[in-house]
């Protein structure tokens, strides 16, 4: 790197002294391109922290986080978030049982295991999977999976878990979400695993190692930040979900983690309530924005703490 | 620091390993290993097999003629169509191309070629897009109720508001697709077009830009890609009428999009809609394949060449 940016510097003073008035235009424009990506961040705060405010002026923040009914657009009103939460939580919980697993074991074999034709159809596959409009997948999840699932329901389990879901469930979403997160996960994780040296991956082999072996105590140690940010990513993708949970995972707040209880979850909450007629103003109207933000705020730490885990990775082996 | 952990991890293997040396025989925890790696890649591919042949099974006879040139109807269900959906997709698309192209090119060179990245404004630009990537696209929907259809823009509930909102949403992944693509590019170019006497726009547009426009092409049909089957944000920012009528023009009158028509077909509880909506998805999904096979051969030609 040292001899390009000296190089670069001789080719720097070689430039003609006078200015050029269009080359610096053009700089400018591309600054200013570039400054569009914190505008857009600063537009989204903006956007959600005037009428978040409003809506506290009418709701007080003990009430917003409580466990109280939700039904903004009822009387009598209920406002208690904490119920969308929990709705998110239970999506969550479901997906990420099954993608964070399944991501890391579809990212080993790809890396470790699969020949290198294998992984050449592997790779465009998955990425096909993680190009897939979500609004197929809710269709999938509540006209397939859903019915499936009730078929086949495990009714010979006693108390709660053994009575048949309704037409729409957590599970159903779950599942469906929590595969479409799969190669998200797999994808970032085996990013980080190509970045493994070579020669830590054949000096374990050069001991005798077997390939499980070079798999789990050489490649996962080392590629572990990658790995985390991969699943910190598939969580936030988990979280900012709607249409697969807006779909399939029916529109109640329960405060239930079951799995065959409906939920509502934050982004569902958004997207019922704008699709319904609402009026503009009305503090139903602001309850969009202010579970808009406190959305914001969670994908906003997890997102900043997988830029740490990736950042930690690059400088790793880079 | 580095060699202690690689050192340790080396022993650590080595001594599993000489305690495995006294057994003999096929490694049966290894192969059980290996067929577990293999099964969660088989049930992901099989999703995607099984969802496929869903949706193929639900809608295939009602995908006829009728479904491209008829407007939607609640009373000729069966020939009912989604002619003003195709119509706003290609509206609400268009009007993505043309917004994030050159915005997100131009942030990309900016980063890539102009940029100090020890300053702090150029790592806050870097740490915005890292994050925007993965802000919830309705959380978008929401960006742009507030400033485009309403507030600043005023735009209304029209086709170009629902451009402008999703081109937002996919603009990280073309600045970082773009990004790749110019950083991909070898720096002797740069240094032999320095060492003829261009200047350094001059360099970027005849030596850097053409070098890599294929991996900019890719990065950007996959970003449209996201776009056009994007929903969410889409349902915020206007898409959500029954439109029965063809919208005049990007800037005036409701519109609909191919997958907002999909999410509102399904959600009526006739049998008639949900196998239009399965219908709707297959032209979606067809119109996907396209796009992504377009760019996965567009890169897999780039990597033989180079």
């Amino acid at each position: 790197m040292t001899t390009v940016e000296s190089d670069n510097a001789i080719a720097a003073s070689l430039h003609r002294t006078e200015a050029r008035w269009g080359e610096r235009v053009i700089a400018a424009w591309m600054f200013l391109a570039a400054l569009v990506a914190v505008v857009i961040t600063a537009g989204i705060v903006l956007a959600l922290i005037g009428p978040t405010i409003q809506f506290f002026q009418e709701v007080s923040v003990t009430r917003f986080f409580s466990t109280e009914p939700w039904a903004p657009n009822f009387k009598p009103d209920g406002f208690g978030v904490l119920r969308l939460v929990t709705g998110t939580l239970a999506i969550v919980l479901y997906s990420c049982v099954i993608a964070l697993p399944a991501g890391l074991a579809a990212a080993l074999y790809m890396n470790e295991y699969a020949s290198t034709r294998a992984r050449k159809i592997l790779k465009p596959v998955l990425e096909v999977l993680e190009g897939v409009p979500t609004v197929v997948y809710g269709l999938f999840a509540v006209f397939f999976v859903g019915p499936l699932l009730q078929r086949f329901w495990p009714e010979s389990i006693p108390g709660k878990f053994g009575e048949t879901p309704g037409f729409q469930f957590v599970l159903a979403a779950g599942l469906v979400l929590g595969i479409m997160i799969i190669p998200t996960v797999a994808s970032v994780a085996q990013d980080a695993m190509a970045a493994i040296p070579r020669g830590l991956r054949e000096a374990a082999y050069g001991l005798g190692s077997t390939r499980m072996q070079v798999a789990t105590k050489v490649v996962v140690p080392s590629a572990l930040s990658g790995i985390m940010a991969g699943f910190v990513l598939g969580l936030s993708r988990a979280v900012g979900e709607t249409m697969v949970v807006l779909m399939a995972a029916g529109a109640v707040a329960s405060l239930s983690l079951w799995p065959n209880d409906p939920v509502l979850t934050m982004t569902a909450y958004i997207g019922r309530t704008s699709t319904g007629d609402i009026s503009t103003g009305s503090t139903a109207y602001f309850t969009v924005f202010a579970v808009g933000a406190l959305l914001f705020v969670i994908t906003l730490i997890i997102n900043l703490i997988s830029i740490r885990l990736v950042n930690k990775f690059r400088e790793a082996y880079e | 620091m580095a060699t202690s952990k690689r050192t340790t991890m080396a022993v650590d293997a080595a001594k599993a390993t000489t305690q495995k040396l006294y057994k003999s025989g096929v490694d049966i925890k290894g192969e059980l290993f290996r067929a577990v790696l293999l099964l969660s890649i088989i049930v992901a591919v099989g999703m995607l097999g099984s969802l496929i042949a869903y949706v193929i099974w639900r809608g295939w006879d009602r995908l006829d003629w009728n479904l491209f040139v008829n407007n939607p109807s609640s009373i000729f269900l069966d020939t009912a169509g989604f002619a003003p959906a195709i119509v706003g997709t290609i509206y609400v698309m268009l009007g993505v191309l043309v917004t994030v192209v050159p915005i997100g090119v131009s942030a990309a060179i900016y980063l890539e070629e102009y940029a100090d990245r020890t300053r702090w404004y150029n790592r806050l630009v870097e740490v915005n897009i890292q994050n925007l990537a993965a802000v919830p696209s309705i959380v978008f929907g929401i960006l742009g109720l507030a400033f485009v259809v309403r507030g600043w823009l005023n735009l209304g509930f029209v086709a170009f508001a629902g451009s402008l909102t999703l081109a937002m949403m996919v603009l990280p992944t073309v600045i970082i697709a773009s990004r790749e693509a110019i950083r991909a590019v070898p720096p002797l170019i740069r240094q032999a077009s320095y060492g003829l006497g261009a200047t350094r726009w001059q360099t970027i547009r005849h030596n850097v830009l053409p070098a890599a426009t294929p991996g900019i092409i890719t990065g950007t049909i996959l970003a449209m890609s996201r776009a056009i089957g994007e929903t969410a944000p889409l349902l915020l920012v206007g898409a959500t009428t029954f439109v029965l009528f063809t919208p005049e023009s990007p800037f005036e009158g409701a519109y609909s999009a191919i997958p907002v028509q999909i999410f509102q077909w399904a959600a009526r509880p006739q049998d008639e809609f949900r196998i239009l909506a399965a219908a709707g998805a297959i032209v979606l999904l067809v119109l996907l394949l396209a796009m992504n096979s377009v760019a996965i051969w567009i890169r897999a030609r780039l990597t033989k060449d180079t």
